[in-house]
């Protein structure tokens, strides 16, 4: 997924009533991270101040926020642009509502994770770490080199160890449910 | 538990791509007198699934920190990431009991409990609270003073100020003070606490560059003579691209990026060899014949 020609922008189509979730918000203000997303008023801090909306066409945190506000759950879920948030937290640090958007940002990537849209380097990831413990795959030639390097081997993870730990962690029986299906 | 003695935390990006980093803090901690004990079987401390799910990392990172915690020792991180993390995670299932006891149902799974006995701390953390600057002044054997060179902290050492609250993010003192310990001279820039952009490699990588772009231009700006940084992305970030960035915008750099240790350790008379100069993409041979010279 690149932004090129392939990001969804936002759908900027008028709203459709019927395409409204009311409850979104209120769904969103009892989760760990978007507790505050009732406060926002859309004072435009965390957009002017985001590193990422310089350079990117389409993303806009505060958009984001008055979009799942609205409740526009199809809308904001299926955009793309939620994934080129950088984390930099520059915006949580920022916010004069003191809404952590950075984590309101994250909340509504885990949801749309959840529905099956997650750009595919973090499924590489996840495969990773269920693997090996690390986040990337290590190549053999840098555990090898460690020794001549004088550094310590490289210690194993502990993949049981770890399943065992994410047994019952919703995304993955989402995924175990899909690939059942197929 | 004794204040010198730490569990280290390597991560993920380190091992995978940034040995020049882990080379270099080792040699630096091992002169003043940190000692290192291998962290076994941890995993990605968790940040980079918090996007997918937030439930998977806080698992991931309660599970590091319960392994740590049957050691009984406090954690060292070189990533600022991974500290960020294991730090914020310790906070939150310590103030949170229903959190705690949900998390440490999955540890249970796996024979583990989190209790939240433990610290984590970044290696700059470590230098400046635990070694201090008196004694890393005094380990300086050959002052770096005919060296300008610019900061760059990046995002996760500084942010979100809630739970990390050890330096100010706005206006970053302490790596600023480690490299003056060096004899160096660390210059101001435009936004230096601007972030690097490497998070957003491999959804935009157009986005990320243009970050790295502006940075490099800024650290040009004011002829600083190497950009140091203290985390492995954003090592990454500048060093790996900082040859792509000017083909591709039609500039002209050749800033060597340093790991803070390789300036340190220069500073406390290690050779570049020892401190793996070796393994940097951007020739830093210019900057060491000064450093060379400079001393004699």
């Amino acid at each position: 997924m690149t932004e090129t020609a392939t990001t969804k922008e936002p759908n900027r189509e008028p709203i459709k009533a019927s395409e409204i979730d009311p409850k979104f918000k209120y769904e969103l203000s009892r989760m760990h991270g978007s507790e505050k997303i009732l406060r926002c008023f859309q004072c435009g801090t965390c957009t002017s101040d985001c590193p990422v909306a310089r350079y990117s066409e389409t993303y806009r945190p505060r958009t984001i926020i008055r979009m799942a506000q609205l409740g526009l759950r199809d809308r904001v879920l299926n955009s793309d642009t939620l994934w080129l948030c950088a984390a930099c937290f520059t915006c949580t640090d920022r916010c004069p509502q003191d809404i952590e958007v950075a984590s309101v940002i994250r909340v509504l990537r885990n949801l749309a994770a959840e529905k099956g849209c997650v750009p595919i380097v973090f499924k590489e990831q996840i495969a990773s770490v269920l693997e090996s413990g690390y986040a990337y795959k290590i190549p053999d030639l840098r555990i090898k080199k460690r020794e001549t390097q004088g550094l310590p081997p490289l210690p194993k993870g502990n993949p049981a160890s770890i399943s065992k730990s994410l047994k019952g962690v919703k995304f993955l029986e989402n995924i175990e449910k899909k690939s059942e299906q197929q | 538990m004794s204040s010198n003695k730490y569990l280290i935390f390597l991560g993920c990006a380190i091992p995978y791509r940034v040995s020049s980093y882990e080379i270099s803090a080792r040699k630096v901690l091992a002169k003043l007198g940190v000692e290192l004990v291998e962290m076994p079987e941890f995993n990605c401390c968790g940040l980079p699934l918090d996007p997918v799910s937030h439930e998977m990392m806080l698992i991931l990172a309660a599970r590091n920190l319960a392994l740590a915690e049957q050691q009984g020792l406090n954690i060292i991180t070189l990533c600022p990431g991974c500290a960020g993390t294991l730090k914020k995670v310790n906070k939150i299932l310590k103030e949170d009991k229903a959190l705690r006891e949900q998390i440490n149902g999955h540890l249970k799974e796996a024979g583990l409990e989190f209790k939240g006995t433990v610290t984590t701390k970044h290696l700059m953390q470590v230098l400046i609270e635990d070694v201090g600057l008196e004694k890393i002044k005094s380990a300086v054997l050959k002052p770096l003073t005919m060296l300008k060179v610019a900061e760059h902290n990046g995002c996760h050492i500084l942010r979100p100020k809630e739970y990390i609250g050890f330096d100010d993010p706005e206006d970053p003192q302490t790596l600023k003070t480690l490299i003056e310990a060096t004899g160096a001279t660390c210059l101001d820039y435009m936004d230096e606490t601007e972030c690097c952009g490497a998070p957003s490699v491999g959804v935009s990588d157009k986005v990320a560059l243009q970050l790295a772009r502006d940075k490099l231009n800024h650290v040009k700006m004011v002829d600083a003579q190497a950009l140091i940084t203290i985390c492995p992305f954003c090592h990454i970030m500048y060093d790996t691209n900082e040859l792509r960035i000017e083909k591709m915008f039609n500039e002209a750099y050749g800033i060597p990026i340093l790991h803070y240790p390789q300036l340190l350790g220069l500073a406390m008379g290690m050779s570049p060899e020892e401190l793996a100069f070796n393994e940097l993409r951007v020739n830093a041979s210019k900057l060491l014949t000064q450093v060379t010279e400079g001393a004699k």
